[in-house]
């Protein structure tokens, strides 16, 4: 079973992030970034998955140079092989953009299934594993909590608000998981050692076919026009009990729609 | 605040990214409660023995990770910036595989060592009596021969990991004088050997001490590390290794508390201004920086002797007692920077304070130190 684990460079969600100013994109340039740490939870599933078998894991990533990191941390963890598509024309790719890269890569690749994320820290819109499903004409099973390899079947159980399903389908396919799949493994010592002499394959926008003018800011389907910084929380507002403290509380939560 | 970190290879710089997230979220979410229960923390050294945390200073063809001391006392540092006892736990770790590893012949190492290395097994080191502290030498606890085997009697006072480790680096008498100590490793389930009730103590309530009794305890014969007699010199070359992991240790609390007290001043306010405005109290977190960072730079300089492979003695004993003197006055310091809240358990730097104590007492008082740096130099 051979899987390509998708994965995302993304900053630091316990920083500050913010904005640049010039293009409104998010800013990777102020604050440290690292692999996703929703991503590591498909990384775990890949590695999972693959443990028992003969295939190998491989590490595909969008990104910029520094995204570099978040290949190796996976390779860290104990995945096979890593790509890395760069080209300074990706910059402020919009979903659909991201999902046209990934498939063609993954064309390049040989894999039984493919894994991502449930969606991406920064960005978290949640809509590229299918994306890149539909292009490839794969199934997709996703936000997967439970996942199971038997064969070339994989079984997923997707908890719902107000049920729970169990989903099947033969590789090919595209599997994304949650964060309730099982805690991502640290890397360990000898994995940082190891991950020295992995392969890490290097593409860009010609080697993958595909013209500039189909990516970046450019070819965005949507554009933030503004952005603002969520003002500081107000104080919050104290009852005193004077008798009617228990009814003050109700019309608070009621008022706020929570009863 | 991070400590700033000149880190000599591209692995060692993720191996302290590797440690820093495995101590935000391990270490740091359990430090607390664990402390205030007195539990013993065995799930977060099997976390780092997973790792490969606690073989770092080890050669790999032995399951370690070949690192230098340089690079792993910065990773014990690190650890003990969250949590002392796990600190202290990982030093004492290297250090009761470290008579095997100096003393014990290929075969031994071969068939003891990537057990003790691999991370699942915790070890633990006697040499410490009720009556013999700073003068090992005096020590009764006697191992004798009888056929294939040493059968030991005694009790071993003070051991950290006491009743919790897989195995025992056990120093016994066999004749009588100071060249008349030998080195075993006793696994834990030798029948005869039990833990006392553990210690209780002023801090370090996560590392369980105790008294380890021996009551016909038989080891095999194979199982003596190094001739009859060398023992009280393997224990006093491992200590010379074990002082620098102390050293990192204390440093590390140092940071510890630095930070909070800091972070604390900042937001503070007397006298209409953050308290960290008022120069009187600016210069006490000056102060506690410098001893710090002189921390850091007096137990690295040793570490690179010691790497370098140059006697190292001296300069252990002054990182030592430097570092730990240092940390005690950090720690002190940081409650006072804290006031009243810094007295409370609200806050942790009560307990660093208390943790500390401990650093200038253990792997040779500070004394005793103080006795070693000053035979050297009469030399
Ligand atoms: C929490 C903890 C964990 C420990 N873990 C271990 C362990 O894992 N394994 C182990 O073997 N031991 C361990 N020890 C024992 C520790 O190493 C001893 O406590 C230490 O060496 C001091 O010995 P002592 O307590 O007998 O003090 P003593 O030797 O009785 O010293 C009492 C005082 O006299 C001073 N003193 C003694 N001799 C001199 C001298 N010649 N000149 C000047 N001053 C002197 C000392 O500095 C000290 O202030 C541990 C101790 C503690 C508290
Ligand atoms: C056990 C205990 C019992 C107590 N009992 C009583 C009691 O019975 N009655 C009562 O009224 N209070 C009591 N207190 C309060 C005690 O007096 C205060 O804790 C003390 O005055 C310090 O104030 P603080 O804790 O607010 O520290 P802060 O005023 O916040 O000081 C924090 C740090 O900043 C330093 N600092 C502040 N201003 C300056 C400056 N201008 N220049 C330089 N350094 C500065 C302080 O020295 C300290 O190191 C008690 C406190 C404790 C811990």
């Amino acid at each position: 079973m051979n899987i390509v684990v998708c994965v995302k460079y993304v900053p630091d969600a316990t920083a500050d992030r913010s904005f640049d100013s010039s293009d409104s994109t998010v800013d990777r340039e102020g604050v440290d970034g690292l692999l996703s740490e929703l991503d590591e939870y498909a990384v775990e599933q890949a590695l999972l998955a693959a443990e028992d078998g003969d295939g190998e894991v491989t590490v595909l990533t969008v990104g910029p140079a520094d995204a570099a990191d978040a290949v190796r941390k996976a390779l860290q963890m104990g995945a096979d092989k890593g790509v890395h598509v760069e080209d300074d024309d990706i910059a402020g790719s919009d979903a659909v953009a991201t999902s046209l890269i990934l498939a063609k890569a993954l064309g390049t690749l040989e894999y039984d299934l493919v894994f991502f994320g449930m969606s991406s820290t920064d960005g978290t819109m949640g809509v590229v594993p299918t994306m890149v499903a539909e292009r490839l004409g794969l199934p997709a099973v996703t936000y997967g909590s439970e996942i199971t390899v038997d064969g070339s079947t994989v079984t997923v159980r997707r908890d719902g608000d107000v049920a729970t399903e169990t989903i099947t389908a033969t590789a090919p396919a595209v599997v994304s998981v949650t964060d309730q799949s099982g805690e991502p493994r640290y890397p360990s010592f000898k994995g940082i050692m190891a991950a020295k002499k992995k392969p890490v394959e290097d593409l860009t926008l010609s080697d993958l076919g595909i013209d500039a003018s189909e990516v970046g800011l450019g070819a965005a389907w949507t554009k933030v026009l503004s952005f603002a910084p969520r003002p500081p929380r107000s104080a919050g507002e104290i009852v005193t009990d004077e008798g009617d403290g228990g009814t003050k509380l109700a019309e608070f939560l009621a008022s706020k729609k929570f009863v | 605040m991070p400590a700033e970190r000149l880190m000599p290879t591209e692995e060692s710089i993720d191996l302290i990214a590797l440690t820093r997230d495995i101590v935000d979220r391990e270490l740091r979410p359990r430090v607390d409660a664990a402390e205030r229960a007195a539990s013993f923390p065995r799930e977060v050294f099997r976390t780092l023995g997973r790792a490969g945390l606690l073989g770092l200073p080890y050669p790999e063809e032995y399951g370690g990770g070949g690192q230098p001391y340089e690079v792993y006392l910065q990773v014990v540092e690190e650890i003990a910036s969250a949590w002392a006892s796990v600190g202290v736990g990982t030093s004492v770790h290297a250090l009761s595989c470290f008579g095997l590893f100096t003393a014990g012949t290929d075969e031994q190492k071969q068939r003891w060592l990537p057990d003790m290395l691999g991370g699942e097994l915790l070890g633990a080191y006697c040499l410490s009596e009720a009556h013999a502290g700073s003068d090992p030498a005096a020590m009764r606890t006697r191992a004798v021969r009888v056929g294939d085997e040493y059968v030991i009697d005694g009790a071993k006072a003070w051991t950290t990991h006491g009743g919790e480790a897989d195995f025992y680096k056990v120093m016994a008498r066999t004749s009588e004088g100071s060249r008349g100590i030998s080195c075993f490793l006793v696994p834990a389930d030798t029948p005869g050997l039990v833990a006392d009730n553990p210690e209780d103590k002023m801090g370090l309530m996560g590392s369980t001490t105790a008294t380890m009794l021996f009551d016909g305890v038989r080891v095999p014969a194979e199982r003596r590390l190094g001739e009859e007699g060398q023992g009280l010199s393997i224990a006093l070359a491992g200590l010379d290794s074990g002082r620098l992991g102390i050293a990192a240790v204390a440093t590390g609390v140092a940071q510890g508390a630095l930070d909070v007290a800091v972070a604390y001043a900042r937001e503070r306010e007397s006298f209409g201004k953050p308290i960290i405005e008022h120069q009187g109290l600016a210069f006490v977190l000056a102060d506690m920086a410098a001893a710090v960072e002189s921390a850091r730079a007096t137990y690295l300089a040793a570490a690179r002797l010691k790497d370098a492979g140059r006697p190292f003695s001296r300069q252990a004993s002054i990182a030592k007692l430097v570092a730990t003197d240092n940390a005690m006055r950090v720690t002190t310091d940081a409650v006072q920077v804290l006031g009243g809240a810094g007295y409370t358990k609200d806050f942790p730097v009560e307990r660093y304070m208390r943790e500390v104590k401990v650093m200038q007492i253990f792997e040779g008082t500070n004394q005793i130190q103080r006795l070693v740096i000053s035979r050297g130099l009469a030399r």
